[in-house]
């Protein structure tokens, strides 16, 4: 028998290659129905099956005794101690973001959620690393309003915190926004369940919101295609989800009740792919088979498919494995939450995922489970450095119209606007909220809320910059700042989860970025033993062919041993010494790659700063430690904008100003040189500081003294404070819309 | 004495385990009171904490004013018992009836997540039995419908009944007269926009919160 | 019989609109300098089981005074539709 098909023009309209098909015509032995394609084509999607990035993701660090569980399941877990797991995620919700902007990110809040509970966790934390288009384009500033309502809207009413992320602007991002999302929960750890079936004669039961037509074909549709900026934005809208926190909320009181009372073996959320992906994947995971009735699944409208109701991306649902004699108290909970309960599917022991019309009816679809996960096609895809990167990398960035004052100013920017609006104080945990370095959450313990004494940080970070002009480096440089913002807060990092935002993998040059960027985390994640347990790749972001600078995000989640005390905050107290801390810049320090270099001197090239990556372990861990010891007043991490923008932040934050000698020209105050922090101690611990730092390996420079209404630079750049707060406290506002009214 | 307290809990609530935790820490019991039950389990007092009840859909506590516990909740308030609404609380505690006006969205059209000062404008109530008017407190935030509107014969009355109980020092919603929160008539049943359980530790940044909880645990 | 009833939930004269606001200082930047009074409310559409039309109008008029807008800030308008 031929493998051609009868048409072709089927499975390439579906996103599935000639080769593809082939290869499911090799798995099946025979031609696939429609329904079979429609069910390979979402799983075996970019998004479903990462089939452009598996090969790289390969070189990643992924072990530690502490690490429960690790890539490829709905969330990292880690042991934390006390019988206490935290489990962890991060997604992006790109291109539904670009499309309707309220709803994108609404849902992106509303599926990682469920990948956090599906572990048997309570989530208590969301982090929302966004990035924009230029702040002056007025499409990019109504994506961004609608995305922060998205996120406030959906995170405050679902009930979980939002306590911490970035904010970003760039040209790079017009038409092509980054909206990721982070969450975190804690559970008891005899809890941690997995998404997988087992136990032939058990029941899939499908929890939450009905199936309807929205997000159909989402997957290859949304997650696999980049967009015109004119045209198709309209018709795509259909298939945009829409979420109900509500919904949400009520389901995850169910499942957390469900799983509390040991009655289900195992759970999976349903996100891209939706029903498809979620038997086949619960089912091969456990090593089983599953069969599936079309006609028990709760719909929203009358008539709709087999393949409709297979790939659906609804919200707001979840599949339950549960045993028959269980599902009468199955039922009575989810009736209490007023949630739906259907039972869709019973597990089998055949390995053959069969999708019926009845349970006893016609046999619709039948495919091995596992060949829609682990035959999904892997690509070695073409790699190539950009044809002119050594006269990118000679370029020199200092250039441009230096003013250093205005320069500051001009680089200030309060997030505050958008923080307001998330409810980042929920569940009396939040020590260091949204606007610091790090996030430092009170480690409580979930089965009866005693506090552990210990805290969970978090910090959520990227750089485009850094990482468009080396790919590799800039990747270690942005691990590196994680960690430095968790040092901040006293804690020291346990794991990365990551969100690989990258271009057209079509591009060689993306396929470029996206290997060095892999391999630029995984020598940071070996140096500060933080292992990756787990990710996201969004590729094809792109707006009219152009790729967006590779923008790999990370979430570091850390541990602060003994939190008796906040940590200090990054305010400048009066009158103690201002130190600088960590690697020595070089001295000829370049500023590519600086915020000042593309947002002020326009040269988005040129070579980065030298990094010294076991210094940075050295520093952070210094910092930490003696954040830890009470032996700061004030601490911060340098990074965009340098040490200027970081000593106007500390200003802003008290106050009070600061005298700093030196450094008082354009090119030490901005450049971006990696891992060094600005630390104030008092006087009578100086000392013995000093010392400290010496002891460890740490370079400790006194650069100035604190206190005074204005912030100094040399004798010559002086800026009142006043004028650093209204620079930075009015950017937002003004462009985005008014927080508050004047009553 | 009120050491046994009642927290409600609606589908969509989100604030009873933090509720609970505060007046634990005070060494006040808690119980938790489902919405779909009628029975108060015999507590002492009520607090309705802050949440979504039912998303918030129509209008914040539209939903929740025809939940059973609610009228439990109408009679227990009517013979005297101490009743405090936080956040969407005071929001279901206008929609049954039990305090004037109504709260709408803030004037600015944007949800609100911020520590906020707030001065004892009337102690002659259940939260300010250990408080002098004019106390200034730090408690947060946290709603986008805490914009207080009533007629303004109401408002003239309140005023003269002593029955505003919280202004705030540089409102941040419109809120009319800067009301951050008021009671009924009789002092017992109180309703007010900020978290005052999101202000009960040094580590949170803030325990202004916690002598109006001890109040309740006392009334 | 089933009617289609529209129901109109309007701010109260006098009352803010906070929407309505937004929405009426957000206009000139658009370029219509001529609007005002923007009011922002609801439309809520239900179908009901009556015997008349003047059954179904007075019984959608209660579901509004008990519980489809609150009559502290908001005014309702009942319409049927068709029977």
């Amino acid at each position: 028998m031929s493998p051609a098909p009868e048409d072709a023009s089927v499975h390439r309209a579906l996103g599935l290659s000639d080769d593809e098909y082939q290869r499911i015509y090799e798995l099946l032995e025979r031609h696939p129905n429609h329904l079979e394609l429609a069910m390979y084509s979402v799983m075996w999607s970019e998004h479903c099956s990462y089939k452009s990035s598996k090969i790289h993701l390969k070189r990643l660090p992924t072990q530690a005794p502490w690490v429960l569980v690790g890539p490829g399941e709905n969330a990292g877990v880690i042991d934390v101690g006390d019988d206490i797991a935290v489990a962890i995620r991060i997604e992006s919700h790109n291109h539904p973001s670009a499309i309707e902007p309220y709803q994108g990110a609404a849902t992106g809040v509303g599926g990682i959620l469920r990948d956090i509970f599906t572990m048997g966790a309570r989530p208590i934390a969301v982090m929302d690393p966004l990035r924009f288009g230029p702040i002056d384009d007025p499409r990019s500033r109504w994506i961004a309003e609608g995305v922060i309502s998205g996120v406030s809207g959906y995170g405050n009413s679902v009930g979980v915190p939002t306590v911490g992320g970035e904010i970003v602007f760039d040209e790079t991002y017009k038409g092509n926004p980054l909206v990721n999302v982070l969450a975190m929960g804690v559970l008891p750890t005899e809890r941690l369940v997995l998404g997988q079936a087992s136990g032939v004669g058990n029941l899939a039961v499908l929890l939450g919101a009905s199936t309807g037509r929205d997000g159909i074909g989402g997957v290859s549709v949304l997650a696999s295609a980049g967009f015109d900026e004119s045209s198709e934005d309209i018709d795509k809208r259909p298939s945009v989800q829409v979420g109900d926190p509500f919904e949400e909320k009520r389901l995850l009181e169910a499942c957390l009740e469900l799983l509390d009372q040991g009655l289900v073996s195992g759970i999976q959320d349903l996100g891209g792919a939706g029903i498809t992906c979620a038997t086949s994947e619960t089912a091969s995971r456990g090593g089983a088979g599953m069969d599936v009735d079309v006609t028990a699944i709760h719909a929203r409208e009358n008539n709709m498919e087999p393949f409709e109701l297979m790939t659906s991306e609804s919200q707001e649902r979840m599949l339950a494995i549960i045993k028959p004699e269980d599902l009468a108290h199955v039922e009575e909970i989810s009736a209490r939450w007023e949630i739906q309960a259907s039972v869709i599917g019973r597990v089998t022991g055949t390995g053959q995922l069969r999708i019926l019309d009845g349970f006893d009816g016609d046999v619709l679809a039948s495919l091995p489970a596992s060949t829609l996960h682990d035959d999904a096609p892997e690509y070695k895809r073409p790699i190539a450095p950009p044809a002119d990167l050594g006269e990118r990398r000679a370029q020199d960035a200092s250039q441009g119209p230096v003013d250093c004052i205005n320069n500051l100013l001009s680089l200030l920017r309060d997030p505050a606007w958008v923080y307001s609006q998330y409810d980042h104080q929920l569940f009396l945990n939040t020590v260091v909220g949204p606007g610091n370095d790090g996030t430092l959450l009170r480690l409580r313990n979930p089965r009866n809320g005693q506090e552990t004494g210990r805290g969970i940080a978090l910090s959520t970070d990227g750089n485009h910059r850094w990482c468009h002009v080396d790919p590799r480096q800039g990747t270690a440089m942005v691990v590196a700042e994680a960690v430095m913002n968790i040092a901040c807060v006293g804690a020291q990092p346990l794991a990365v989860v990551n969100c690989l935002n990258f271009g057209n993998p079509e591009h060689p040059e993306v396929m470029w970025q996206l290997a060095e960027a892999v391999d630029g985390m995984a020598e940071a994640c070996v140096a500060f033993n933080a292992p990756v347990i787990g990710g996201n790749v969004s590729l094809y972001n792109e707006t009219n062919a152009v790729d967006i600078a590779p923008t790999p995000v990370v979430g570091v989640i850390g541990m602060h041993p003994s939190l008796t005390t906040p940590p200090p905050s990054i305010g400048f107290p009066p009158n103690a010494s201002l130190l600088l801390l960590g690697q020595v810049p070089d001295t000829d320090v370049s500023l590519a790659g600086s915020q000042w270099a593309w947002e002020i001197g326009g040269c988005k090239d040129g070579t980065l700063p030298t990094f010294d990556l076991q210094q940075a372990v050295r520093t952070s861990q210094f910092v930490a430690e003696s954040v830890q010891k009470q032996q700061l007043l004030a601490i911060h991490d340098i990074a965009e904008g340098g040490l200027a923008v970081a000593a106007a932040e500390m200003a802003i934050d008290s106050g009070f100003g600061a005298q700093i000698v030196d450094h008082c020209d354009h090119v030490s105050m901005f450049n971006e040189s990696g891992g060094r922090f600005l630390a104030v101690v008092g006087d009578e611990l100086l000392d013995d500081f000093l010392k400290d730092a010496k002891r460890h390996d740490v370079p400790a420079i006194q650069i100035g003294r604190t206190g005074g209404t204005s912030l100094n630079f040399g004798t010559e750049i002086i800026i009142p404070v006043s004028e650093l707060e209204t620079a930075y406290r009015t950017e937002l506002p003004e462009a985005l819309g008014l927080g508050t009214v004047n009553t | 004495m009120s050491q046994r307290i009642g927290v409600v809990r609606f589908p969509g609530t989100n604030c009873e385990f933090d509720t609970i935790d505060a007046i634990r820490a005070l060494d006040g019991e808690a119980e938790v009171l489902w919405h779909g039950q009628s029975d108060l389990k015999n507590v002492d007092a009520i607090v309705i904490p802050g949440g979504f009840a039912h998303g918030d859909y129509l209008r914040c506590g539209a939903i929740a004013k025809f939940s059973p516990v609610m009228d439990s909740i109408t009679s227990f308030a009517e013979d005297g018992g101490p009743v405090l609404g936080i956040c969407n609380g005071f929001q279901v505690l206008t929609e049954v009836g039990l305090l004037p006006g109504a709260l709408q969205k803030n004037a600015g059209m944007k949800f609100l997540c911020s520590m906020q000062q707030i001065e004892f404008a009337s102690t002659s109530n259940v939260l300010g039995q250990q408080a002098s008017v004019g106390d200034r407190l730090m408690i947060p935030i946290n709603h986008f419908e805490g914009n207080y509107v009533c007629a303004p014969e109401v408002l003239t009355e309140m005023e003269a009944e002593n029955r505003i109980v919280f202004r705030y020092t540089d409102n941040p919603n419109g809120s009319l007269a800067d009301i951050a929160g008021i009671c009924n008539q009789a002092g017992n049943v109180v309703g007010m926009m900020p978290h005052p359980e999101r202000a009960t530790s040094r580590l949170l940044g803030s325990t202004d919160g916690i002598g109006l909880l001890r109040s309740l645990l006392a009334a | 019989m089933h009617f289609e009833v529209k129901v109109e939930v309007s701010p109260r004269e006098g009352i803010a609109n906070p929407e309505g606001s937004t929405i009426e200082r957000a206009l000139p930047a658009l370029g219509f300098v001529t609007a005002s009074n923007v009011r922002v409310g609801k439309v809520i559409r239900l179908r009901v089981e009556a015997d008349s039309s003047d059954d179904a109008k007075s019984l959608v008029e209660d579901m509004c005074n008990r519980f489809l807008s609150n009559p502290v800030i908001e005014d309702s308008q009942v319409e049927v539709l068709q029977g």
